[in-house]
């Protein structure tokens, strides 16, 4: 177990590096100018300002003096936000994509699992087919879509109420996070509903619940003690990517309800080809992502003795 | 497998209920908690707004949203909207706008202000927000270090009237030659490099606003970055700075005319881009401001809000790429182009946002000429399409450059619902009028930049907000040697225009040099002008007094005031 783990790190290590050095190389050959503004400047201040962020050197000696900078944990510079450094971002930032995130994959996990469980119990009759439908809109349907009428029906709902039930954009309190929270979990939550039923009624139809059923097992006990179990399994593999997904996703979601994420700062440093914050947030959520992938492989031997590491 | 699926059905039995009822139990306690948790660590992190209302009486506080977070608030290196508003509030250089947009006195008490340079007496009681007082070192030290090559401001251009202030940032001489002296410690005095009759109307730009040297250097190169790496002049200071959620701005107590400032506090509560997302705030009454665009105005209108309007000052216009190697360098070919450009239809039936004004000039309608506005006294050339004279003149370009069908003509511009509809609109009419194919360039905006800096374009949409009052801050934007002249238009006689408003003191010297300018520009066909920018927008009335400005802090908050509402 532990020298699975190890070996798992040291694997996540290169995928880390693997990604690193791709973005950087990749990031350098993006069409624009990560110094260009709306004035123009003569090229003595070009020249000063490609020397303050280490843009004067060959490509190759700027990348091996970024990657010994992030071995020792420094991103560097922002270029947008000049005077500020990538890890004061990534500090301040990345704790509320995660409180976002945790609460947006609680309600899909916990949504997914139970409205999976029901169409398969209710298969073919009527709230079956209502969830059903449901999950493909949810699928279907761009988050932008769902922030923007859920903030709509915020505004309604308080309209009527005539005293403030949630408010519509801002951070700070719980009440900030439901509804954002809710929007973004939607899509995955659809998608681990179809995922579940699916699941649910594969193993229905297996061996050992046939032989259960034989023996006389109670029907209770036969849906909470082996089918529920094992059908949980396929969703618990999906969690890992999924939570990447969403804490990282939140861009959308973030704008439209004014939440001062990490997810901005993703999507805006590609179009302002922010070098410094593009480095440092892909590496950032690359890690986390090879982390969450570790952690799901580990956790599904938990949840399923069949399955050892080794 | 069919009976499988009559199995399945047939465990939703009232057997199984209880099972389920618990595993619902402990999943809602489970999100409870989780919620509770969640809540305290936000709590913790102290990274949220705190909204209140639009209008809070108690407080006498106002709340408001920005559009986007400033880069840093470092004014010698500001560049953009937001930072501008931001620091026009919380900073003070040596004149001010006023609330009739006239300039009045700020840390500056008087002045003498000549042709060749003058003094500036600082008012003796203007302190920082720490308790110190403000100095002429202060103005030295700010404008010493926008000029520094080391800062590489892009703003450094604006300091350039003051003497060897080019020179310094171009790293050929030292930064204490440039010409701005403490004669003591209330005392400026300014050599300029040339006459620079609007000299003064520069020194209510942020560039110019004053630092404290002792306090910067002691941010370690984080002066800007943060709340508490600031030190403030102006009428209101930064209490509280949480990066992408909120600023907000208390009353400066230390402002030297604090009973001029009326409100307590303005609470930018909420950083928000969705111009939608701005306007459930507004209609919730969270916030007493909200731009409108073209899809959320019928929302406005419906709810029957009051729309205001607002001419923001910028112009845009089409860019014409000059250089030889480019068809578009054929006069008669721009002239075909100008024959069928009809900017009152862009605005009145592509557009379709009121408050834009079809566009005839580079000057703006509201400049100031000689007394008047400087439109009125020189109205300039009109657009006046004439689709048969133009196609004359294209047949005449087509002679000229030896082909029988023109090249399709690279439109450069931006990808953004707005920009899409006004490319199109100009592909459509150079195919139906004229039978040009126009191939549309879509860049978002680094990579447009890009492209307009190495020329890769015929035409590219672009514009150009004034800096400060003054004819000159679009008169001299396609005088040969303006960096931000794009389509290298290169015209001598323009240039020599231009020196004359740079340096003549005569007013009406000066205009006429930019009628003329605006008749070059016009004849040549250099650009075509598209419309000037005006926004609509919502505002709560219960808040009165602030005043809207095409140049310098818009919206001006800082003589602001609550009255009790309807």
């Amino acid at each position: 177990m532990t020298k699975y783990i190890l070996w798992r790190l040291v694997q996540g290590v290169v995928t880390v590096w693997f990604i690193a050095t791709a973005t950087f190389f990749v990031m350098h050959n993006i069409p624009g100018d990560p110094l260009a503004d709306d004035k123009a400047v003569s090229e003595e201040i070009r020249e000063n300002l490609e020397r303050k962020m280490g843009l004067d050197k060959p490509v190759l000696q700027q990348y091996v003096i970024y990657m010994g900078n992030m071995l020792r944990g420094d991103f560097g510079l922002s270029f947008q936000h000049e005077n500020r450094r990538v890890n004061e971002i990534i500090r301040q930032h990345f704790p509320v994509s995660a409180i976002l995130g945790i609460l947006a994959i609680v309600i899909a996990g916990l949504g997914g699992v139970m409205w999976g469980a029901l169409t398969a119990l209710y298969r073919n009759r009527w709230p079956d087919i209502v969830i059903i439908l449901l999950v493909i809109l949810g699928i279907s349907v761009p988050s932008f879509v769902f922030a923007t009428v859920g903030q709509l029906a915020l505004v309604t709902i308080n309209k009527i109420a005539g005293i403030e039930v949630l408010p519509v954009a801002g951070w700070g309190t719980i009440a900030h996070m439901l509804v954002p929270a809710l929007v973004l979990g939607l899509g995955t939550m659809a998608f681990l509903t179809r995922l579940m039923r699916t699941s649910m009624l594969e193993i229905v139809s297996a061996d050992f619940i046939r032989t259960a059923r034989a023996k006389g097992v109670p029907m209770a006990q036969i849906f909470s003690k082996h089918q529920l179990r094992n059908a949980v399994l396929p969703v618990v593999t999906v969690l890992g990517p999924s939570i990447a997904g969403i804490t990282t996703g939140g861009f959308v979601v973030e704008n439209v309800f004014g939440i001062p994420g990490l997810g901005r700062y993703f999507v805006l440093a590609v179009q302002q080809n922010d070098y410094g914050v593009i480095m440092g947030t892909t590496v950032f959520y690359g890690a986390f992502l090879v982390l969450m992938v570790i952690l799901v492989d580990i956790l599904y031997a938990v949840i399923d003795p069949r399955v050892r590491l080794e | 497998m069919a009976d499988t699926y009559k199995e399945t059905t047939a465990t939703a039995s009232p057997g199984s209920n209880w099972q389920l009822a618990k595993y619902g139990l402990i999943g809602i306690l489970f999100f409870v908690v989780l919620l509770a948790a969640l809540g305290w660590v936000t709590a913790q992190l102290e990274a949220g707004t705190k909204s209140e209302r639009a209008v809070d009486y108690a407080t006498n506080t106002i709340t408001l949203a920005l559009s986007s977070e400033p880069p840093q608030l470092d004014s010698t290196r500001a560049t953009d909207m937001v930072s501008g508003m931001l620091l026009g509030h919380v900073m003070e250089g040596l004149l001010r706008y006023g609330p009739d947009n006239d300039l009045i006195a700020g840390m500056a008490e008087s002045w003498d202000v000549g042709q060749m340079g003058g003094t500036f007496k600082i008012r003796q009681d203007a302190f920082w927000s720490n308790g110190t007082q403000v100095t002429a070192h202060d103005f030295v030290f700010a404008w010493r270090t926008a000029v520094n090559p080391e800062t590489a401001s892009q703003y450094a251009f604006i300091l350039f009237p003051i003497k060897n202030a080019q020179s310094i940032n171009n790293g050929e001489m030292p930064l204490t030659d440039l010409g701005a002296k403490a004669v003591d410690d209330f005392t400026l005095e300014v050599e300029l490099e040339r006459p620079t009759p609007y000299f003064l109307k520069l020194l209510a730009f942020p560039t110019y606003f004053p630092i404290n040297e002792e306090f910067y250097n002691s941010t370690d190169g984080r002066y800007g970055a943060d709340a508490e790496d600031l030190l403030y002049n102006g009428p209101f200071e930064i209490t509280r700075w949480v990066h992408d959620a909120s600023i907000r701005l208390d009353k400066n107590e230390t402002y030297w005319n604090e009973e001029q400032t009326k409100l307590d506090a303005l609470d930018f509560a909420y950083i928000i881009s969705d111009a939608n997302a701005t306007l459930n705030l507004f209609a919730t009454e969270k916030i007493v401001y909200a731009g409108l665009n073209s899809e959320n105005l019928e929302r406005a209108l419906k709810n029957r809000w009051r729309i205001k309007q607002h001419v923001d000052g910028s112009v845009f216009f089409l860019e014409i790429n000059h250089l030889p190697e480019r068809i578009t360098s054929n006069y008669n070919l721009r002239k075909a182009l100008q024959l069928v450009h009809d900017p009152a239809e862009l605005v009145y039936k592509v557009m379709k946002l009121p408050g834009n004004l079809p566009g005839e000039s580079l000057f703006p309608v509201w400049l100031k000429g000689v007394n008047g506005n400087f439109r009125d006294e020189y109205p300039g050339p009109k657009y006046v399409p004439n689709e048969e004279k133009a196609r004359e003149h294209l047949a005449l370009a087509l002679e000229e450059l030896g082909v029988e069908e023109l090249p399709p003509l690279m439109l450069l511009a931006g990808d953004n619902p707005v920009s899409n509809k006004q490319s199109e609109y100009y592909q459509s009419v150079y195919k139906e009028k004229l039978g040009i194919d126009v191939k549309i360039d879509k860049q978002i905006f680094k990579q447009r930049l890009a492209k307009m800096t190495s020329g890769d374009f015929d035409l590219v949409a672009a514009g150009w907000g004034p800096d400060y009052d003054d004819v000159l801050t679009f008169g001299d934007l396609f005088a040969s040697w303006n960096l931000n002249n794009r389509g290298h238009y290169v015209n001598e006689e323009l240039d020599r225009h231009v020196a004359i408003a740079q340096s003549s003191s005569d007013p009406v010297e000066r205009m006429e040099a930019m009628d003329r300018v605006q008749q070059i520009l016009h004849d040549d066909v250099a650009i075509l002008i598209q419309y000037e920018r005006g926004s609509v927008y919502v505002s709560d009335d219960r808040v009165q007094g602030v005043t809207r400005r095409s140049v310098g802090t818009d919206p001006d908050y800082t003589r602001a005031y609550i009255v009790q509402g309807p």
